[in-house]
């Protein structure tokens, strides 16, 4: 097989489970490729290359035994630092986390591990997961593999950057307004956001627990339905987790066709705010659609106007109340000068010193819609404005079968042009946030370049809570389409680095 | 405070609540960020009647419950190597006594 790193995993995980190629050559090149490039794109906080050819022997050695039938086995990933893995630094891209290794896995670590899925390390991101260009990290910005001074979208920028650098077939994303499809769409990758409780959140440290949740990130479509299947399903450990059956989202995927659908165009996610180039791709992908079999119709949602209000009202009361924790007393670091201070006084000293200029902005901006006699007028009514949200989706799921949209307004922008206006850079999660408010599923994937700057443009396709199998279904076939024009996948025109 | 602005000394209280011992350079520039991100967010607060049901979480939520078991919980020696300090198999914090007002 030529070049490892250019495979999907669907491939990697044939040729491992017929003995054409070991888990640990698989691994091997990706790691190879990782101290080629990590320099310049700096997807990855921490790598351990000798503990990851060590599980990859290990799985080489159960699937000779036969005792894995997962369909990635053997195939390795890279892991948001968001998720909680035992013995293994994660710091959340945050210093306050510097040095603490977690006593437990994440829910999602561990169907991985069981799964056969061979961990490559932990990826960077915005600190907490709280931005849209991963320049919020403690611990330095993610480079775009596209274009090396510009951002690689966040909060989750190593994990798509890590993909599209060909660092790793396949990685974990969080999305609590955007942080997967954002940075899929920006880096010419897939992402997916499922419905809100049908992957675990247990031991993903939390930013807004209404609001987060997990999902695959890969180069194309089917690999982000098989991460999906791995890691989707009920877990006790979480009590928001769904208990139903997991649907079939591999066979979706296979299914590609969307004859007879109606795909509902959002009238209020286009136009003004939007780049010229991203419309222009995206009314584009519409017509492919509409040669596919697909009926295009406009809907509205006039509420979502509101979404990033509401949003930025809920994430920051979430947040302030879930980082109270990070105060310098059980984990993490601890700022004390040993003069005596009191309690208060370290925690002060330990936030102030461990948090960056983002999270403790939001943090304020929670404690400040949280207080005494502001609490109804704020974080009452965007609760209010969240149920109008979810009303906009079901009326326009009682038209349509999926929604599209550009999945953001802009292709992505050069590193430190937006890092201190705040609400410049929250403009970038318009399309994303409705979904993360009402809690049902979206994916983005990749629909070509902006003709003014050539840098990837992503579309998004919203499907109803827990009809997640229809993403791959509308996806898989439009990607085809695409595919077929292009020769290949997208990220293939991105520069070799 | 007040429903039409945040000032540098309520951007200090709220450090305090928060426990963040903000510089007086930080309380300037946060006072100015926080200010203008409110005006472009607190419009919302006219938009939804009363009438309107909050939406705390987006799934139906019910009570889960589970037996009351006894299972393994964690070892010292996994979360005492990631404590800041720890003595006689507990946390060590500092002084909890005599805060200043």
């Amino acid at each position: 097989m030529n070049d490892l790193t250019r495979q999907s995993a669907a491939t990697l995980a044939t040729a491992i489970a017929r003995k054409e190629v070991s888990s640990e050559e698989v691994t091997q090149a990706h790691l190879d490729r990782i101290s080629q490039v990590d320099e310049r794109v700096h997807a990855f906080l921490y790598v351990d290359p000798q503990e990851s050819i060590a599980r990859a022997r290990e799985v080489d050695q159960q699937i000779g035994r036969g005792e894995l039938s997962s369909p990635l086995a053997g195939v390795p990933i890279a892991l948001k630092d968001l998720l909680a893995t035992k013995g293994l630094p994660t710091t959340c891209g945050s210093r306050i986390l510097e040095g603490w290794r977690p006593p437990y896995n994440a829910t999602i670590v561990e169907k991985l591990h069981a799964a056969g899925v061979v961990s490559l390390g932990k990826t960077n991101m915005d600190e907490f997961a709280m931005g849209s260009s991963t320049e919020h990290s403690g611990y330095g910005p993610t480079h775009n593999p596209w274009d090396l001074q510009r951002i690689p979208g966040g909060s989750g920028g190593g994990s798509a950057a890590a993909v599209a650098s060909f660092e790793s077939p396949l990685a974990i994303g969080t999305d609590t307004g955007g942080s997967i499809r954002q940075p899929a769409a920006v880096t010419g990758t897939v992402g997916v956001k499922p419905t809100y409780g049908g992957v675990s959140r247990y031991g993903i440290v939390a930013l807004a627990s209404s609001l987060d949740q997990a999902g695959p990130c890969a180069r194309d479509v089917m690999d982000t339905a098989l991460l999906h299947s791995v890691i989707a399903g009920h877990d006790p450990r979480d009590s928001t987790s769904i208990n139903a059956p997991v649907p079939d989202f591999v066979a979706a995927a296979l299914k590609a066709d969307v004859r007879g659908m109606k795909i509902g165009v959002i009238k209020e996610l286009q136009g003004e705010g939007f780049q010229a180039g991203v419309l222009e791709r995206f009314n584009q992908s519409l017509e492919t659609l509409t040669e596919l079999g697909a009926e295009i119709v406009e809907v509205s949602c006039p509420n979502f106007q509101y979404a990033l209000g509401a949003y930025y009202l809920i994430l920051p009361s979430e947040a302030s109340s879930n980082l109270a924790k990070f105060d310098g007393m059980r984990f993490g670091i601890r700022e004390d000068d040993g003069k005596n201070r009191s309690v208060e006084q370290v925690m002060s000293a330990t936030r102030e010193k461990g948090f960056g200029a983002e999270v403790k902005r939001r943090i304020m901006l929670g404690t400040y819609a949280l207080s005494s006699g502001y609490y109804d007028a704020y974080y009452g009514q965007a609760q209010r404005i969240r149920t109008l949200i979810t009303r906009d989706f079901e009326a326009a799921f009682l038209q349509v079968d999926v929604l599209v949209s550009p999945t953001a307004p802009t292709t992505a922008f050069k590193i430190g042009e937006k890092l201190d206006d705040p609400l410049a850079m929250y403009l970038n999660d318009i399309a994303t946030i409705p979904v993360n408010l009402a809690g049902n599923c979206a994916m983005s994937l990749p629909i070509g370049l902006a003709s003014e700057d050539g840098l990837p443009v992503g579309l998004q396709i919203i499907a109803p809570a827990m009809a997640d199998a229809l993403l791959y279904q509308v996806g898989s076939a439009l990607e085809s389409a695409l595919v077929d024009r292009w020769g290949g996948l997208l990220i293939s025109e991105a520069p070799s680095l | 405070m007040t429903q039409d602005g945040i000032n540098a000394e309520q951007v200090r209280h709220l450090g305090k609540l928060a426990r963040l011992e903000l510089t007086s350079e930080e309380v300037e520039h946060y006072a100015a960020q926080l200010e203008q991100i409110l005006s472009a967010i607190t419009s919302i607060s006219a938009v939804a009647t009363q009438e309107i049901p909050p939406t705390s979480h987006p799934i139906p939520m019910e009570n889960v419950y589970r037996d009351d078991l006894a299972l393994p919980g964690l070892e010292l020696a996994d979360f005492v190597p990631g404590a800041p300090a720890f003595e006689d198999d507990r946390f060590r914090v500092p002084r909890i006594l005599g805060e200043p007002s």
